[in-house]
């Protein structure tokens, strides 16, 4: 396959950035979209040129490093896809490509493709856990926990905190991200104690790292590599609720 | 090769069973108020690593955690899909501390410290209640009990599970704890930031240098005690089933420095994997181990056979795993299904195009289970295999074949995890000490919480208390002297300016080491391996091309700083499989096997964990041998027949 | 109230608000519909109608300012939550490729802010009859005053009921996201209702546009005279 790439190309956070266009040639189907970056990279490596940075490591789609917005969709908008999963069997030959960063005044850009996502990191810090001090657990079934509840605890759980919701809502909202942590830890009975000033302090911080709201339009959903539903979205708003109304 | 005296593991005396306990309470405590004064580094926030800065930041110690990703809930721990094993016996089959204890030393192959084992299996219970604790969404049954699998290498049901995303629940568990620990102001998260030196000072662990990956800022920092868990070498292969960013360069800085590296020979390949597609593969893709509980193995009978799997009549398949060993079958323990495999594709049977892979068919599974409950254990996995091959499982039989997966080798650490340089201890993947030979399947997530949560913070705090709280400077001339050095070889690596990228000396330097130092190993090939490394890093340090500066975010760099200790690991890698004269777990040495073809252990001459110093003047490096002393076990030959 | 006032200051406090404030000003709309359908009754239904509103006195002001502080939260929340938006993305994506995002939900701010202007004109036309001051005059056989008639002639000019009518196309494009919308951001989300709650928005939106412009075509097409 021979393919045209358009990249987001910036030095760093304070630089402007632009567009650059690449010919890429010989990419085969059996290529991840990440090894297609490679072999790009590979090449403009000899050629003299800075390669593209961007974000990746686990590369099996649970680390939740990898990013980018290809023709206008996170991670490419294929179902429960990541980026490092997308293989290129999905494009043609020919094909013109734009690929961007997250864009989102909460996910700064580092460098090219590359953006600062710890605004997540102090969103949990802000209460996305369970205050229970290594020692001293009781034993693991002296509470049983129904499989239905467990098993929505499991489904917002899986989320990888990689950030498309954020990056593909119209809004640059991250509450799917939010949801999914409150959401959790609300279907267990362990999150019970902290249940209502968990979501108070998560979303204070949420709005504080500059994220924008939801207005339900639902595009988080359908290009969260996880299939997290906006369900847990409405169990936020419901937590939320409650906290305010009981005054937690 | 010098062969110096013994080294002594600090194993408590006492019975087996009493060891932990008596040592738990001869250990010197540090008093509450005075733990903050005690400046503690953690280098890596896995499960081992965040759970050990966690629960020290708890205990009210000061930390420092460092991580090369942009957040600690990316370590590697987090692609670990199948589970954690624990001795409850909540399924009432027979389990009990002393039968993991017995399977981790068997599986093992009888190379591991029995101490450190049996500690392990002591703790694997207060693991689970932890982790329901912090609130990890366990699978469960209906009745609201945690549920349980049964795994490759037991025959009792002791694995706990949160769907195929066990690693990923557990990290975020501790991922959780470490947040709530650092808004406490208890940790300081240093993310994008990767370690390149370790300072000694006076001979203890005192520091490390660390490069700041966004900025390029080479920075000291100063501790009273120094903590790694940074994973383990698997990419010295290049293509594994680890993260890309997953490096040696800790381990092999500290081992540069005086710390010995034990065993490195030990790799395990893992059976499920799925097969490479072409030279542009950068990395494997494991599919659970649980897919053997259900998944039949076959190839056909016939060499060379055209014919597609669906073609191939039961009465010409050869489902040979469960032929070879009848009580385990298609659940053998890793090593023995890869090289299984590797022998079945040597013989010319395997499938697919590149003839490097074996059918994992659930056709009986779909007839016996129906399609809704293989979906249900198996979906995600289903989905993933589709992803990446573009088949459907449901239909046609998956094609697996073996990848590097994990080492069970690593620093050499004694009982209380702490290496031979006082105050650097070593937990997690990064230590040799638990799997001996070769891992079980859902047990390296038991070994890094176990480490990390429930024998560091003990043994270090016990470090701790014999030290004077705040004797350290990152101004001394030793911290002053280690940045240097690390500045020189960001310098020098940055200059070369030659004709190869690092991901081309990376490929071949994986490539020497799956053909000669792989699956299976020969004094030949081990010694042709030997050959071609150091003429490799010869021409990296010639002809490495790195663009771009220090000072800034710079990929390329972080890789050929990497791929430079690579180098330097590989070697000792391959010296310790050539003086390795026996088979054993995932070292399998082509001239020590039985007639079966399964790994000959030499107890009599290798019932030692080989541990490496490193030479001064770039000779051979040093061996220094612990003798394995097993008390309450007795040699038995591995067999899963 | 210190918490309360806090509440709202966050994205979902915000959210709620504007939630509840538009279930109320639905409900208004809905009373205000049924109250112009009188019209397809006669003058004297209409009338009498009128008047009885009139007759409420102190309790109609009260139920005005009660709307009017319902149309201000609604409102400022609503400005508020925009300009959160506007900053979260700076910098727009070059090529971009919703899925789920509707034209509807897109410009649901737009139409707001182009129904409220509506609701001025509205007011100074029917309720102050700024534009038109012979309207206030008007006077019916019981010396009512003559609501059916005023409407009749307000309609006749086409450009003041081309205005109303296109209006109206917003009102039921704004409440075919909001409706929706509204049961998401109260927390209301059961796989067993979504589909409804998936269509309410949009068939009260057509319904309620439907009605009122059924009155200005009405007159247009002679049938009200």
């Amino acid at each position: 396959m021979d393919l045209t790439l358009r990249v987001w190309r910036q030095k760093d956070g304070q630089s402007t950035g632009r567009f650059e266009s690449y010919q890429v040639s010989g990419i085969i189907p059996d290529m991840s979209f990440l090894e297609m970056l490679d072999v790009t990279n590979e090449r403009l490596i000899m050629e003299g040129k800075d390669p593209i940075a961007f974000d990746h490591d686990c590369r099996e789609g649970i680390c939740g490093m990898c990013s980018l917005v290809i023709n206008g969709r996170a991670h490419g908008g294929f179902d429960g896809t990541t980026t490092c999963q997308l293989h290129m069997r999905k494009f043609n030959d020919g094909d013109t490509i734009t690929i961007e960063p997250w864009r989102a005044s909460a996910f700064p850009v580092i460098r090219d493709l590359v953006v600062d996502r710890t605004s997540f990191d102090r969103i949990i810090q802000a209460g996305g856990f369970i205050s229970a001090n290594t020692g001293g657990a009781p034993d693991g079934n002296a509470v049983p926990i129904p499989k239905p509840d467990a098993d929505a605890a499991m489904d917002a759980a899986a989320c990888i905190g990689c950030g498309a919701c954020a990056a593909s809502c119209p809004n640059g909202s991250a509450m799917l991200f939010v949801a999914a942590k409150v959401s959790h830890l609300a279907h267990l009975p362990q999150g019970m104690p902290e249940r209502g000033q968990r979501v108070l302090d998560m979303v204070a911080r949420m709005d504080e790292e500059g994220f924008g709201n939801c207005t339900n339009h639902a595009e988080c959903e359908a290009m969260c590599p996880k299939d997290i539903s906006i369900s847990h979205i409405a169990k936020m708003n419901r937590e939320f609720i409650r906290a305010t109304v009981r005054g937690d | 090769m010098d062969t110096n005296g013994s080294l002594n593991g600090n194993v408590p005396e006492g019975p087996l069973a009493e060891k932990w306990d008596n040592h738990r309470f001869n250990m010197k405590l540090v008093n509450p108020a005075n733990r903050r004064r005690y400046k503690v580094i953690v280098v890596g926030a896995g499960l081992a690593g965040g759970g050990a800065a966690a629960t020290l930041g708890e205990l009210g110690y000061n930390v420092d955690c460092f991580c090369y990703q942009d957040s600690p809930r990316r370590a590697h721990s987090i692609a670990a899909q199948g589970g954690i094993n624990a001795a409850k016996n909540y399924q009432n089959d027979g389990d009990s501390t002393y039968r993991l204890f017995y399977d981790t030393i068997k599986g093992g192959d009888f190379r591991s410290r029995e101490s450190n084992v049996y500690r392990l299996a002591q703790v694997s219970a207060n693991i689970i209640d932890q982790c329901v604790a912090m609130g990890v969404p366990f699978a469960r049954e209906y009745g609201g009990q945690l549920a349980n699998r049964s795994f490759g290498g037991a025959q009792v049901s002791r694995t706990f599970y949160a769907r195929g995303q066990t690693g990923q629940q557990l990290l975020l568990g501790v991922y959780s704890a470490l947040s709530r620990q650092i808004a406490a102001g208890t940790v300081k998260m240093h993310s994008r930031t990767e370690m390149l030196e370790i300072v000694l000072v006076d001979g203890q662990a005192k520091g490390v240098i660390t490069r700041n990956l966004v900025t390029g800022e080479i920075e000291k920092h100063a501790a009273d005690v120094v903590i790694m868990a940074t994973g383990g070498y698997g990419p010295v292969f290049y293509l594994s089933t680890n993260a890309m960013g997953n490096n040696v360069t800790a381990s092999i800085r500290a081992y540069m420095k005086g710390a010995y590296f034990a065993n490195p020979c030990y790799t395990q390949i893992h059976p499920t994997c799925i097969p490479v597609s072409g030279d542009h593969q950068s990395k494997l893709t494991l599919m659970s181990e649980s897919l053997r509980n259900d998944g039949r193995i076959w190839v056909s009978m016939k060499e060379g056979d055209p014919r597609g799997p669906g073609e191939i009549p039961e009465n010409e398949r050869d489902y040979y795993l469960e032929r070879m060993y009848p009580s385990f079958g298609n659940l053998a323990p890793r090593d023995i299904a890869s090289r299984a495999a590797k022998r079945a594709c040597d013989e010319g049977r395997g499938v697919g195009d590149t003839g490097l892979g074996v059918y994992l068919d659930f056709t009986d599974a779909i007839e016996r289970l129906g399609l809704g409950l293989v979906q249900q254990r198996y979906g995600n996995l289903f989905d993933m295999y589709e992803k990446i091959t573009g088949e459907n499982a449901y239909q046609v039989p998956m094609r697996i074949y073996p990848a590097i997966h994990y080492t069970m080798g690593g620093l050499w650490v004694d009982y209380n995890l702490m290496s031979n340089i006082p105050g650097l201890f070593v937990l997690g993947e990064s230590n040799f000490s638990d799997h001996g030979a070769n891992r079980l399947g859902a047990s390296a997530l038991m070994q890094g919480l176990a480490d990390g949560y429930f024998v560091a913070p003990y043994t270090v705090g016990n470090y701790l208390a014999s030290q004077t709280p705040g004797d350290y400077s990152a101004d001394s001339s030793e911290f002053t002297q280690a940045a240097d050095d690390v500045e020189d070889r960001v310098k020098r690596v940055l200059s070369i300016d030659g004709k190869r990228t690092v991901t081309s000396f990376h490929r071949e330097l994986g490539m020497i080491c799956w053909d000669y130092c792989g699956m299976a190993r020969t004094d030949q090939s081990l010694k042709k391996a030997l050959d071609l490394i150091p003429a490799l890093k010869e021409e990296f340090w010639e002809n490495v091309s790195v663009p771009g500066g220090g000072d800034e975010l710079n990929p390329e760099l972080e890789k050929a700083l990497r791929v430079a200790d690579f180098l330097e690991f590989a070697e000792l890698m391959c010296y310790d499989a050539l003086v390795r004269e026996e088979s054993c777990g995932g070292h399998f040495r082509e001239e020590y096997q039985t007639e079966e073809g399964e790994a000959l252990r030499d107890d009599e001459h290798f019932s030692h964990v080989s541990a490496w110093e490193a030479p001064g003047n770039g000779g051979r490096p040093i061996l220094h041998k612990e003798n394995l002393e097993f008390e309450e076990v007795e040699f038995s030959v591995r067999s899963y027949k | 109230m210190g918490r309360f006032a806090k509440i709202l200051q966050s994205s979902i406090g915000a959210k709620v608000a504007m939630a509840v404030t538009g279930i109320l000003l639905v409900l208004f709309i809905i009373g205000h519909l049924l109250g112009n359908l009188l019209m397809f009754a006669g003058p004297e239904a209409t009338n009498a109608y009128a008047k009885g509103l009139k007759d409420l006195g102190a309790l109609l002001w009260v139920a005005r300012v009660g709307l009017l502080v319902v149309f201000l939260v609604h409102i400022s929340s609503a400005l508020r939550l925009w300009r959160m938006n506007k900053a979260a993305r700076p910098q727009a994506y070059a090529v971009s490729e919703s899925t789920m995002v509707t034209y509807a939900g897109r410009s649901i701010v737009m139409t707001g802010a182009l129904v409220l202007a509506f609701a001025a004109y509205h007011l100074l036309h029917f309720t102050l009859f700024a534009t038109n001051p012979e309207f206030a005059q008007l006077q019916d056989a019981q010396g009512r005053h003559d609501v059916y008639r005023m409407v009749i002639l307000g309609f006749r000019n086409t450009a003041v009921s081309g205005v109303y009518l296109v209006s109206m196309i917003l009102l039921g494009l704004h409440l075919s996201h909001g409706v929706t919308s509204l049961f998401q951001s109260l927390g209301i989300n059961n796989p067993t209702y979504n589909p409804i709650f998936k269509r309410l928005g949009p068939w009260s939106g057509v319904l309620l546009a439907l009605g009122f412009m059924s009155i200005p075509l009405a007159v247009l097409a002679g049938v009200l005279k």
